[in-house]
């Protein structure tokens, strides 16, 4: 320390000293010039991204807003009251919560499998799951009504036993489930690829079982990605509209969510309903981004005080 | 070819390192945890020379690669043993084998007398410590080190009493409720250990446990490692590739190369009678040197008479630094004609680079009083004569040590002086 404070006080009173600023000028200039405020440069592309953001997310939803609460906010909870919007938000977090449920259980599982077993087909399946990512939703839906509708052997057989599928509550939990399922596998992968199998080994080492291990020591490293994952999970539940569009065959009062509510409130002539539906979709999904934000921050803390 | 490895072995003093005299006596430990223990050993005398580890006939498989091949050693109770190699050789599978986080092909590991090779890790009852010390980050110190006590369902006061007593040993007193990430690694590394100690295992498996820290830090905690072990006592294996570290801390060293194990014994013996080339040269430096181009002195017989057989045309001298002696003149030992390159002052030994016709490198460490009287420079012809060395016949695999002084008869000893 001291000899370094002492060696720039040597150098700033040496004969060298006028040549220096030339010299790192000339060397930082092309940095200089990017990084200076005055840089015109620099502010137009501000404007720019400042604008692009604007135009797209904070303008509509402004609007979007006003337009609810163009009566005021009476009107707007007179709406949400309403019967019809309460059955489709009732509906929307029931499928939510199954569906973020058993995709968080089965997407711990298959993340597991996928890091530390090693089988037949084990690239071809840690592909495939991304397919969800990769296919439209109304495909997906397609799919589960070919799977599924009352003409299929499959969908005919549960039909005849009172099991109804396709246009129902559980065909649009699984046309949910298949849209999410890969937030939680691909949050979950690279962690614990970084992770290594040393703590479980640990573990093992000190007496601990399987389950053991899993509980006290897998899951709480993997607790904050398994948290993201789960928000991403929820937000897309909410929002899904595609593959539960194709599926429920919006059955009104009995097969419509939050987000087929609007839909159908838009094409009809009772649009305040879908106005009111915005807004908390809108709100709720700005509050899940939050949480979710929190959360990275946590998740990146903890990467970077890994041991 | 002749070749000298960058590592004075032979300049220090490889035991009884000075720092382990003034040993702090950990008395509470040595009253509460460790005496029923010792008083055992000391009452039957067999004790000690129980077998704790056995390896017999292990060997491992990846794919093509011979991992470890036919390894078999043990490792008496109460015994701190290195298992060093270089990268590859296997020592690390072995361990990982002994410990149950890997199944070997075949061969089996006895623990304590008891057949271990077909049970699950959890009831080997082995403490391991990883490379990277593995601890839990979401636990504190104290859960850490409690962890492996907590699953023995042990009552919780007794856990807090035994843990203390840990973090006593590994001089953490006041760490107990810091998290992994608010320590050191040296610290950590103690943890660790301490977690490891912690459900009292048949033996304590260590692999590279110093290879993550810098080297000050590497060299505190390995002469801390061998004071534990004095107060501890517990059978010890650990995973080195430094021999320096499997010097300083071991009792004995088992010696790996391609997955086989090339000698076993006492770090000093290994060092002074290798049993092979890769021994030879693994530990310490070595000079390697056509034995054909040693002249014979005028003393006593020649080199063609030193072992049972004349040695081959191609048969090679290993020499240590150290055993070397450099003459200005002939004096009647065999010895190399050669030329002084450079000589390089290394504080308590003075280095020379000299180079034997045609072209043979050959280094030699001499104590700096002895060198003082010498007054040697670069481009001298000078006379080196070995006191030992071992001559190894690729052709017959045979690597033989011959003590020169006494090869040459006895005359030599009264007659010509150094």
């Amino acid at each position: 320390m001291r000899a370094d404070e002492g060696d720039g006080a040597d150098a700033g009173a040496s004969p060298t000293e006028p040549d220096r600023p030339t010299l790192a000028r000339a060397v930082d200039l092309p940095l200089e010039g990017r990084d200076a405020p005055s840089s015109w440069g620099r502010r137009l592309l501000i404007g720019a991204v400042l604008l692009w953001f604007a135009a797209l997310i904070l303008i509509p939803g402004l609007a979007l807003a006003r337009q609810a609460f163009a009566g005021g906010a009476r009107p707007l909870i007179a709406a949400l009251a309403e019967p019809g919007v309460q059955r489709a938000f009732a509906m929307s977090l029931g499928i939510t919560l199954v569906a973020t449920l058993v995709n968080t259980v089965f997407g711990i599982a298959m993340a597991l499998v996928l890091v530390r077993q090693r089988f037949f087909g084990r690239s071809l399946v840690d592909g495939v799951v991304d397919m969800p990512f990769a296919v439209s939703p109304i495909v997906a839906g397609l799919m589960l009504i070919v799977l599924y509708g009352p003409d299929s052997a499959i969908g005919g057989w549960l039909e005849s036993r009172g099991f109804q599928v396709a246009y129902a509550l559980p065909g649009m939990i699984l046309a949910t489930m298949f849209v999410t399922v890969p937030f939680v596998v691909r949050e979950l992968v690279p962690i614990l690829r970084e992770m290594g199998e040393e703590y479980e080994q640990a573990a093992h080492t000190l007496g601990a079982g399987r389950w053991r291990t899993f509980r006290s020591v897998t899951l709480p490293s993997i607790r904050w990605g398994v948290a993201y994952g789960v928000t991403l999970t929820v937000a897309r539940c909410l929002g899904e509209f595609g593959a539960v569009l194709v599926v429920s065959g919006n059955v009104i009062g009995r097969t419509q969510t939050a987000t087929l509510y609007i839909a159908e409130g838009i094409e009809s002539f009772h649009p305040e309903g879908a106005y009111a539906a915005s807004l908390v979709l809108a709100a709720s999904s700005f509050l899940l981004l939050v949480g979710m934000d929190l959360l990275r921050a946590r998740l990146e803390r903890t990467r970077e005080v890994e041991p | 070819m002749s070749e000298l490895r960058d590592l004075d072995l032979g300049a220090r003093p490889a035991q009884g390192h000075p720092r382990l005299a003034s040993r702090p006596s950990l008395s509470y430990h040595r009253g509460t945890w460790l005496a029923p223990r010792r008083e055992a050993a000391a009452g039957t005398g067999d004790e000690e020379k129980a077998v704790a580890i056995e390896v017999r006939g292990l060997s491992k498989k990846y794919g093509a690669f011979q991992a470890v091949d036919g390894v078999s050693f043990e490792v008496q109770a109460g015994q701190l043993v290195a298992l060093l190699g270089p990268s590859g050789s296997g020592k690390s599978t072995i361990l990982r084998t002994i410990a149950g986080l890997e199944t070997a092909d075949s061969g089996s590991v006895m623990l304590t007398g008891e057949d271990a090779t077909a049970l699950p890790v959890q009831q080997r009852g082995v403490g391991f410590v990883f490379q990277h010390y593995a601890l839990f980050r979401h636990m504190t110190v104290r859960d850490n080190i409690g962890f492996g006590l907590k699953i023995r369902k042990v009552p919780k006061d007794e856990i807090r009493r035994r843990v203390d007593e840990l973090l006593d040993l590994i001089q953490l007193g006041g760490y107990a409720n810091r998290y992994p990430s608010q320590l050191s690694g040296g610290q950590r590394q103690r943890v660790a250990l301490a977690r490891a100690l912690a459900p009292r295992p048949k033996v304590l498996l260590l692999d590279e446990p110093f290879g993550a820290l810098d080297a000050k830090v590497r060299d505190e905690l390995r002469t801390w490692l061998r004071r534990l072990h004095d107060e501890v006592h517990v059978t010890s294996l650990f995973v080195t590739h430094d021999q320096r570290e499997a010097f300083e801390v071991s009792d004995q060293i088992v010696v790996l190369a391609d997955g086989k194990v090339q000698q076993i014994g006492p770090p000093q013996a290994l060092y002074e009678r290798p049993a092979n080339p890769f021994v030879a040269g693994f530990l310490g430096a070595i000079n390697v040197l056509p034995l054909r181009s040693l002249k014979a002195g005028s003393i006593g017989r020649g080199p063609e008479t030193w072992l049972d057989q004349p040695p081959a045309d191609h048969a090679e001298a290993y020499v240590r630094p150290h055993d070397l002696d450099v003459f200005a003149e002939r004096d009647g030992k065999p010895y190399w004609p050669a030329r002084v390159e450079r000589i390089t002052p290394l504080g308590s030994v003075v280095r020379l680079d000299l180079r034997i016709a045609p072209d043979h490198p050959l280094h030699i460490e001499l104590p700096r009083n002895r060198s003082l009287g010498v007054g040697f420079a670069p481009g001298d012809e000078v006379y080196v004569s070995p006191r030992h060395l071992n001559v190894y016949d690729r052709a017959q695999n045979s690597f033989q040590p011959v003590d020169v002084h006494r090869a040459m008869g006895l005359a030599l000893q009264e007659g010509a002086g150094i």
